[in-house]
């Protein structure tokens, strides 16, 4: 088995992943419509009860925000998909081929950040239209976009675990949002940590989503940086290696019986 | 291609307690087709999926081709195909789409998957449907895209489990006409059912297995002759004259004659010429016949006297297959 077999694998079947999105509305809907909603609701809904001192407006604070919480999302179509192929036997056939047997999991992970790559830009866009605009120069933009993927594929990585653990779509489903929902809400992606209460400050703090909102926010808006941008590469990397070797391991299982 | 396509030495697997295959010896000559029958959980798909790559071996060896399925198997994996239990398309593709893809995971490359795409898709009577996804397929269709799929980087053995399990009696007849086609160019085929009729059309040998063993292997007819030879029954005019049948025909009976329910049975060794025999003894004894047949022993009378109880053709699937019955469900929409 060559290198060159595993990235063409990889390729082909990240294909294969993509192809069935604009096929499965409620997918792409996950894509383009949650997104703006999400945006929307938080802008005019909550936007105007929320301080948000040294910002010109709430959408600056949270377009940062919301579009890595939009990131660490993106990977739920790897859980379900894996999912389903362990469920209807693809995974067996895939097995039975004399191609790269990691290309499963590669390639889907793969799939996640183009799809990411589509709802990074629609929020982009949508949060120009209540007001956002990056005040950074146009290689810390790029940065910030390169890191926001980089979030996103390595939690893509959590969510090929959990897809792989799980006994169906609905568990999947649950287990992502059980552990997606506080990591991203107790952070500084919606409301500025200080105006939480004390004893729960530390907690979100420390959580690595803050670190990641923080650096994707002094690359787009410009706030102080200080070490959130070199945190919250080395949180990606280390959630992807370690994810990563968790969703191998899961899959040797799974498939080993 | 050597003399056996597939050997099989003292195979065994056991999960935790369980024991899956105990011990199976077996080989199947190149260019042949062996049925391995048996019932739900006798362990035909764990045996399926030793061969194919997809699981170790607890203990004993399997050779596909010479090819060690454990120390070679990167190497057999581009000379099997598989088509499983479950009908593994993907839904989400076209038939095309799902065949060029196994193609180009076959490394066959983009322009030869699709050649062999068009071909096995207009081969399968699938041609029409080709750019419909998956989804939008019947039954019978998704086993023959399944089966397709298989046959797409021409492999010299094919592994089928339970092809037709699930699938109405048309469907079943062209997937067995395909099957047919495939052996007949050379391939060497190694097909679970629990289905006798398919054993006794498809298979040149079969194997019976129940409870992981093997118990019992040869040709249709040699394990038709296992559990006995031929025997007329006759059904009398008149019951009470059973035991004036009986006598008359004790003698040119291959064995003690019975009879069961008014009805008279008599083994006999070669039945050309014995139903006129039997006829003119009656006839002699002013006994009168209502109805005479010759019965030749079927695959379920072998399965039922080899295993003790009948086959199952209700149920779907091996027990050890985990998501029984989940065919059903997509093999009828």
């Amino acid at each position: 088995m060559t290198a060159r077999y595993a990235i063409s694998d990889t390729l082909i079947l990240a294909m294969r992943a993509l192809r069935r999105i604009p096929r499965n509305p409620e997918l792409l809907t996950s894509y383009t419509v949650q997104p703006i909603m999400f945006t929307l609701l938080f802008v005019y809904v909550f936007g105007g009860a929320i301080q948000t001192p040294g910002y010109d407006n709430y959408a600056d604070f949270l377009i940062p925000g919301i579009i890595v919480q939009q990131m660490s999302f993106g990977g739920f179509a790897t859980a379900l998909g894996l999912v389903d192929d362990l469920k209807k036997g693809l995974v067996d056939r895939f097995r039975s081929l004399p191609m790269s047997r990691m290309a499963v999991l590669t390639g889907r992970t793969l799939s996640d950040i183009a799809m990411n790559a589509l709802a990074l830009t629609v929020m982009v866009i949508v949060g120009y239209i209540v007001g956002f605009s990056f005040s950074t120069s146009p290689g810390e933009v790029i940065g910030g976009i390169a890191l926001c993927l980089l979030i996103g594929y390595a939690f893509s990585w959590v969510f090929a675990f959990i897809g792989l653990t799980a006994s169906s779509p609905e568990a999947a489903n649950a287990y992502g949002f059980t552990i997606l929902f506080p990591l991203t809400f107790v952070s500084s992606a919606f409301v500025p940590v200080d105006s939480m209460p004390d004893w729960l400050q530390p907690i979100a703090e420390h959580n690595p989503f803050t670190n990641m909102v923080n650096a994707v926010r002094a690359l787009f808006v410009g706030t102080p940086a200080g070490n959130q941008i070199w945190l919250a590469i080395v949180w990606s990397l280390a959630i992807t290696f370690g994810f990563g070797l968790a969703a191998v391991g899961r899959y040797r299982h799974a498939v080993g019986r | 291609m050597p003399e056996h396509a597939i050997e099989i030495e003292g195979l065994r697997k056991t999960y935790g307690e369980v024991e899956a295959l105990r011990g199976i010896d077996l080989e199947v000559e190149s260019g042949t087709v062996l049925g391995l029958l048996g019932p739900n959980g006798a362990g035909k798909t764990t045996a399926v999926r030793i061969l194919t790559t997809l699981l170790p071996p607890t203990a004993g060896s399997a050779r596909v081709l010479g090819l060690d399925v454990v120390r070679d198997a990167a190497k057999l994996r581009s000379q099997i195909g598989l088509a499983g239990q479950y009908a593994a398309v993907d839904e989400n593709l076209t038939g095309f789409e799902n065949l060029e893809m196994v193609g180009r995971l076959y490394h066959l490359g983009r322009k030869r998957s699709r050649e062999r795409a068009d071909l096995l898709l207009e081969r399968f009577d699938l041609a029409e449907a080709g750019d419909r996804l998956a989804k939008t397929y019947s039954g019978g269709m998704r086993r023959r895209l399944d089966l397709a799929a298989a046959l797409v980087a021409r492999p010299p053995v094919l592994f089928l489990d339970e092809p037709t399990t699930g699938l109405d009696p048309r469907s079943r007849i062209g997937l067995w006409e395909v099957i047919e086609a495939r052996v007949a160019q050379g391939s060497t085929v190694l097909l679970t059912t629990q289905y006798l009729d398919e054993a006794d059309r498809l298979a040149d040998r079969i194997a019976v297995i129940d409870n992981g063993s093997l118990i019992a292997e040869g040709t249709s007819d040699e394990l038709k002759q296992r559990v006995g030879g031929e025997r007329i029954e006759l059904k009398l005019e008149r019951g009470e004259q059973c035991g004036a049948a009986l006598s008359a025909l004790t003698e040119l009976a291959a064995d003690a004659p019975w009879s069961e329910d008014g009805v008279v049975i008599v083994p006999v060794h070669e039945h050309k010429g014995a139903i006129a025999e039997a006829v003119r003894k009656l006839d002699a004894e002013a006994i009168e016949i209502d109805d005479i047949a010759v019965r030749r022993p079927t695959l379920d009378d072998v399965f039922l006297t080899l295993t003790g109880k009948p086959p199952e053709p209700e149920q779907d699937g091996d027990a050890e297959g985990q998501q029984t019955g989940e065919h059903e469900e997509v093999g009828v929409r």
